[in-house]
């Protein structure tokens, strides 16, 4: 990658998360609702949905405020533990990224975003939660793979979270009767790394 | 001043009901709010209704939140975070039963103890 993140379109890529989100939350919610309280879709694209509306003015900002901006709006708007979760990631990816980063810039502060995720939900890898794609995602970005490859690793991962039995979160409730389903939450962490790599072609 | 009780439920419902039971134990002695439901009215909870909740039971002697699940607990430590210093460090979100959590807290509460007192309270009710 030769470009600087920050001359990436927000408006674009805010855009492209949205569609995503929308595009799955019937089906998100579906998972969410094997294994979990049924409304991670919906929640999901509200907040998605309230991102869009202020994508002009996300994108009018330089890059670390406008996802920091973007965190708050999350946390504000989602109604389930994903807004804090998703949203502590936009923050802290906000307050980790210099104005101007190059691609190795954003994969360490990337690596300090999934941290402070997996501080916020006091969780670690292994117990079926977005940490299970997000870490995987993180090698891949910080290794130097293409962006084809990293959103292969998302999916691979989300797939993975399939025979785990949940130790964190709702479906943690069911203990072994979570194994068989995939995580919800690792779905959407996947999409988005999916739809953030292809749109900025890392 | 007693120390505040918040109380944040996916159900709006628990959530007041919840306070009712407090309110019939200790009256108007301890400062009391209650929130529950997503954004949009539906199950779930809002970081912005809990932070206004806070405000309203806020005593300088401290709040002690109860909460009922996983994303109430989660969007509670994320409304402690947003309020920001130096108000976070008299908050406390509580690992108790909620109902129970509430009732023997604002019980705590209305002799006057100090917020880690109350939160002590309620972290005996905690399943070990």
């Amino acid at each position: 990658m030769t470009e600087t993140l920050a001359t990436i379109d927000l408006k674009t890529l805010v855009a492209a998360c949205a569609a995503t989100i929308s595009a799955h939350a019937d089906e998100l919610t579906s998972l969410d609702q094997a294994i979990g309280d049924g409304d991670h879709g919906y929640n999901m694209k509200r907040g998605f949905d309230a991102l869009l509306a202020e994508a002009d003015a996300l994108a009018a900002k330089p890059l670390p405020d406008a996802l920091k901006a973007a965190g708050t709006k999350l946390v504000m708007t989602v109604g389930g533990a994903s807004g804090p979760l998703f949203g502590t990631f936009l923050m802290a990816l906000g307050k980790e990224l210099p104005p101007e980063p190059d691609r190795a810039a954003f994969a360490a502060a990337f690596a300090r975003a999934v941290d402070a995720v997996a501080a916020r939900g006091k969780s670690e890898a292994g117990q079926k939660t977005m940490l299970d794609v997000l870490y995987p995602a993180r090698d891949a970005l910080v290794a130097g793979r293409s962006a084809a490859e990293i959103a292969a690793v998302a999916d691979a991962a989300a797939e993975a979270t399939v025979p785990m039995k949940a130790l964190r979160g709702r479906a943690s409730f069911l203990g072994d009767r979570s194994i068989g389903h995939m995580d919800p939450g690792s779905r959407s962490s996947a999409l988005l790394v999916r739809t953030v790599a292809e749109t900025l072609g890392v | 001043m007693n120390v505040g009780i918040v109380i944040v439920s996916h159900s709006p419902k628990v959530a007041e009901g919840t306070a009712d039971m407090v309110r019939q134990m200790v009256g108007d002695e301890v400062p009391l709010a209650w929130c529950g439901g997503n954004p949009e009215g539906g199950l779930g909870t809002s970081v912005g209704d809990i932070m206004e909740a806070i405000d309203r039971a806020w005593s300088d002697a401290g709040v002690a939140i109860l909460v009922d699940l996983g994303g109430a607990e989660t969007n509670s430590e994320m409304a402690v975070e947003m309020i920001g210093e130096p108000r976070s460090k008299k908050i406390v979100v509580c690992n108790a039963p909620i109902v129970e959590g509430a009732v023997m807290a604002a019980t705590e509460a209305s002799g006057g103890a100090s917020l880690r007192e109350v939160v002590a309270t309620a972290h005996e009710l905690a399943p070990a």
